[in-house]
């Protein structure tokens, strides 16, 4: 056990338990908290892979944005966020069955693939993700395409969102 | 040092806990959460693969960031569809959304 | 290469810390009678009408949304912005595509008044 991996079992066990919360709890608004709490892990483990501008990208936009629009939401439907019936529907059992079985399906792919106790290969120092990140999403033979696109995406939502949420006087 | 097992580990772990908060919660902003779990379990795939099979070429980075715009646009659109449904129907639990038009 | 983020960490476990703290004193020392006037929602010494939790408007729902493509649009923004440089032109008329399909959306937000609060 070294220092790292203590890091990761910590931060790993954190995340894992606030996202069970997040679906297990009643009250939507201590969801929405929870949901924050795994988004930081979340970005904990980024740090851990040596994606700083990811961790740094996923506060920003996960705990800063989506999370704010979440909570918006609950607050803007709030009456059902005191719903006292069951929060789950009938066939919440299938669900766990089939979410277990997934979690075991996927085990066991990843264990009969070689690569899967590989170490991590040593970075460079020279290396700069963030620098080929932005080389990489702007030059024509990777991935301008998608990046235009993505500000299309981005476009529709924004507009979609406005037509659907408008309220007509 | 930590092996990629951890993470694919992890991210299968996540993913799972949001599917089964996608097919079990009946609001539909708890599903939504899952949803954002699952894309957040991708994500970490993504990233970790970058890490450790193909750290020169920066796809899984790329890849990742392209998520984050999907996933806001994801939740924009899907909550205001919950809110407009809310408006008009009073409910934002999933079973009671049956109709294609109303 | 992990050493650089030890201040965040320490940050991180000092603010927790404080926090559970400060609730933990709070609760374990603090006086509590409670009454059914200081249990009531405050509301100036008059006595409250209504329930507290009325719907809110929508409007802070469109903020959060403009707020949130905003948000991205920084995220795609700052890796352009470290190789600007070695772009050159090319790499800035692709970010003012960029910049001016978003244009779309936010002149549309504008035009149907999303962004006025009367």
């Amino acid at each position: 056990m070294t220092a790292l991996q203590i890091i990761f079992l910590i931060t790993a066990v954190i995340t894992l338990g606030a996202a069970a919360m997040v679906v297990i709890t009643r009250n939507l608004v201590h969801a929405a908290l929870w949901l924050i709490m795994t988004f930081f892990g979340i970005s904990v483990l980024y740090v851990l892979l040596n994606a700083g501008f990811l961790a740094v990208a996923q506060v920003v936009i996960y705990i800063g944005a989506i999370s704010i629009l979440m909570i918006f939401a609950i607050m803007l439907t709030r009456r059902v966020q005191q719903d006292f019936g069951p929060q789950t529907n009938a066939a919440w059992p299938w669900a766990l069955v089939i979410a277990a079985a997934l979690f075991g399906g996927l085990i066991w792919i990843f264990s009969g693939w070689g690569n899967f106790f590989t170490q991590a290969p040593v970075m460079g120092e020279r290396a700069d993700p963030l620098r080929q990140l932005g080389m990489a999403l702007v030059s024509p033979e990777q991935y301008v395409i998608p990046f235009e696109v993505a500000s299309v995406m981005l476009t529709a939502a924004l507009i979609g969102a406005i037509m659907v949420a408008w309220e007509r006087k | 040092m930590i092996p990629l097992s951890y993470f694919l580990v992890f991210a299968a772990a996540l993913f799972s806990i949001g599917l089964y908060g996608v097919l079990a919660r009946r609001n539909a902003i708890a599903i939504l959460m899952g949803v954002e779990l699952m894309l957040n379990a991708v994500n970490i795939n993504l990233v970790a693969f970058w890490r450790y099979i193909t750290p020169t070429q920066i796809a899984g980075q790329a890849f990742a960031v392209m998520v984050f715009a999907v996933a806001a646009a994801e939740v924009a659109v899907g909550l205001a569809l919950v809110i407009s449904i809310y408006r008009r129907r009073n409910t934002v639990v999933a079973d009671d959304i049956d109709l294609l038009k109303f | 290469m992990l050493i650089e983020y030890l201040p965040i960490a320490i940050l991180l476990v000092i603010s927790t810390g404080l926090a559970a703290l400060i609730v933990w004193i709070g609760n374990t020392f603090g006086p509590r009678r409670p009454t059914l006037r200081k249990s009531l929602p405050y509301e100036s010494g008059m006595n409250p009408i209504g329930p507290g939790t009325r719907r809110m408007p929508v409007r802070f729902y469109l903020v959060a949304v403009l707020f949130i493509l905003f948000d991205i649009e920084v995220v795609f923004f700052l890796p352009w912005a470290i190789v600007f440089r070695q772009l050159g032109l090319f790499g800035l008329i692709e970010m003012f595509v960029f910049i001016f399909i978003l244009l779309v959306g936010y002149v549309y937000a504008w035009k149907k008044g999303a962004l006025e609060w009367e």
